[in-house]
């Protein structure tokens, strides 16, 4: 079966021209990068608002800690670089001057994931999920495509605490139509009674498309997209629990920490626990490759969430 | 992990060799022309793969070429020698640069160059010394580099050996932070047995660096740390390799290489676009004509 050829769209396009339309109706938002103009999108940013473009160079721990101040004296910074080195550079700043002095600061985590592809995994966000997940008092956001970055965006700069944004490079299919972002509330792309898929960011495109496979094969596959990752929507996992028999976690991100885990967490301490999968990177630096062979080699396909989620089915049929 | 190619390791073992025995005049067209093809070799890896950082990998193939063939001691046929000196680029985006260059010298066969960020290829965007030989560290995220060549150096001090420590570093780089805590450490712990080599082309991904975030006087700044400063022209290979030769004080040194971003191809030269651009086939082309003359 072929899948019909769809529009795919780059992330962050919505991200920069929401952040412009935000800066022009509030003088208070600001964007700080890490010489990083071009690969944030934030080209035509400078061009507008030259001054409240505050980039920093090559040195993210500098970035995170200028937007913490920046936000503690009233103004709404976007920090913006490649997630890898926003996070993984800059984790106890993130940790100390952001969560825990719990100072307002948007974290913008740009082309995250394996969205770098070929430059490896020095370049590859996967780890960020389990790291932030795991920081007191930050929200971690994943949007799944253009429109919901766009409507995270918004919500972000009104949020007047601290959040992480992924921002994906990596183009998807638009999913969630006119449904806005709705801050710590999974969304049901599509209903389902034998398994629920909980996806994230790339993979809620791709999780769709398996569950449609998947009715095909007679089993009933509900999508939910969790854009929010912490705080979780620990109610749609416990309906999807007792709706659903079994469920499987999907996200460009590793297993160790990120959605799967959190969702698994919520699992084991029902009273009822279902089978899960959890699709993801498991304590493997990727090979060399595209963005979408390191997808396959990973087993992050529609078709590896359909097998994982017609296991589920069957084994508790 | 990749294996040396013995026939091209010989080659390389005679240039040494006859680079020891020429004069001054024939010195310098030996490292010129050997640059030149390692210009001509990353232009077509490149343009092949699709991706690569042009900019950055003509800027540093100079110096490059003047230590793998004229300075650092090392066996392209035993990579893992204990007393080997330690090349370190701390520039890891200009991996393209290092591959030709190593390939050049034999530590592993040309034709892997082919491979470049392919499928499962030994060679990513970025060097990993655990698939490719003569990578002493994987680089990458910028700011790495020198804080393990000061640990390195420390090694051969607390070893007794006398090998020594390069380490490149982008200008834009020095931003990071990391770099100047580790040259504190140098400059602390007198560490006569690292070189640091600054690839100063004055441009960074997206901007001038002095328009960005301002490095001079980066002299100073490196003096400021405890360290022997020299300043000489990245392109000029006789300079290089007197820079890279000096006998050392007791200190650091830090070789200011004054460079040019895209160097040798005309329409790249001190452009900043083409940081990470990818050149099309006619302008490899043009690009060839211009290294070749
Ligand atoms: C920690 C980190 N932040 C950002 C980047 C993205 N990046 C790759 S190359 C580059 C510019 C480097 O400039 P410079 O050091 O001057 O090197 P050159 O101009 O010689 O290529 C940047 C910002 C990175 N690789 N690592």
């Amino acid at each position: 079966m072929s899948a019909p050829v769809r529009e795919v769209f780059d992330s962050r396009v919505a991200f920069a021209e929401e952040l412009s339309a935000l800066a022009r109706e509030d003088e208070r938002i600001v964007a700080v990068c890490n010489d990083s103009v071009g690969s944030s999108n934030l080209v035509q940013f400078q061009k507008e608002f030259p001054d409240r473009l505050i980039n920093v160079g090559i040195a993210e721990q500098d970035m995170v800690g200028v937007g913490a101040g920046l936000a503690l004296s009233g103004y709404i910074p976007f920090v913006c670089g490649a997630s890898p080195f926003l996070t993984g550079r800059a984790l106890e700043q993130i940790k100390a001057d952001v969560a825990y002095s719990q100072s307002p600061v948007v974290l913008c985590g740009m082309s995250p994931g394996m969205a770098y592809g070929e430059l490896g995994p020095t370049h590859h966000s996967i780890e960020d999920l389990s790291w932030l997940r795991a920081i007191a008092g930050l929200d971690v956001v994943v949007p799944a495509d253009p429109a919901e970055t766009r409507s995270a965006v918004r919500w972000a700069a009104h949020a007047a605490r601290p959040v992480f944004l992924r921002v994906g490079r990596f183009k998807v299919p638009a999913v969630t139509g006119d449904r806005p972002f709705t801050f710590g509330a999974a969304t049901t792309l599509r209903d389902g009674s034998d398994v629920t898929v909980v996806a994230a960011g790339t993979m809620v495109s791709r999780a769709l498309e398996a569950a449609e496979e998947a009715a095909e094969q007679g089993v009933s596959v509900r999508v939910l997209n969790m854009s929010t990752i912490a705080p979780l929507d620990e109610d749609a996992i416990r309906r999807a629990m007792t709706e659903t028999r079994g469920i499987v976690t999907a996200e460009e991100a590793t297993t160790t920490g990120g959605l799967g885990a959190a969702v698994a967490a919520v699992v084991v301490t029902e009273r009822a626990p279902v089978p899960m999968r959890l699709l993801g990177i498991h304590r493997e630096f990727a090979p060399t490759g595209t963005t979408a062979f390191l997808l396959e080699h990973f087993g992050l396909t529609a078709g590896d969430i359909r097998l994982a989620a017609i296991g589920l089915a069957r084994t508790d049929a | 992990m990749l294996v040396a190619d013995p026939r091209t390791a010989a080659a390389w073992r005679r240039f040494r060799q006859e680079f020891t025995d020429a004069g001054p005049e024939r010195r310098r067209e030996m490292l010129r022309e050997r640059a030149n093809q390692s210009r001509t070799t990353d232009l077509h890896m490149i343009g092949r793969a699709g991706l690569g950082h042009v900019g950055g990998d003509m800027s540093v193939l100079d110096i490059l070429t003047t230590l793998f063939f004229s300075v650092l001691r090392v066996d392209p046929e035993k990579p893992e020698w204990a007393d080997r000196d330690r090349f370190v680029l701390s520039k890891g985006h200009t991996a393209g640069a290092l591959y030709t260059t190593l390939a050049a010298a034999g530590f592993f066969a040309d034709a892997e160059l082919e491979t470049f960020a392919g499928p499962l290829s030994a060679l990513n965007g970025h060097p990993n010394r655990v698939k490719v030989p003569g990578v002493e560290t994987n680089t990458g995220p910028l700011g790495h580099g020198l804080p393990v060549s000061v640990g390195m150096a420390v090694a051969a001090k607390l070893s007794g050996s006398s090998r020594h420590v390069y380490v490149v570093l982008g200008d834009g780089e020095l931003q990071e932070g990391s770099n100047w805590e580790a040259a504190m450490t140098a400059g602390h712990r007198r560490l006569d047995n690292l070189t640091a080599i600054v690839d100063r082309n004055r441009l960074q991904q997206g901007a001038r660096t002095e328009e960005t975030n301002t490095l001079d006087p980066l002299d100073d700044k490196f003096r400021a740390f405890g360290w022997d400063v020299l300043e000489v022209d990245g392109h000029d290979h006789l300079s290089l390799y007197d820079a890279f030769t000096a006998p050392r004080g007791d200190r650091p040194t830090c070789v200011i290489a004054n460079t040019v971003k895209g160097r040798g191809v005309s329409f790249m030269e001190d452009r900043v676009e083409w940081h990470h651009k990818v050149p099309s086939t006619e302008q490899i082309v043009t690009a060839t004509a211009e290294l070749a003359r």
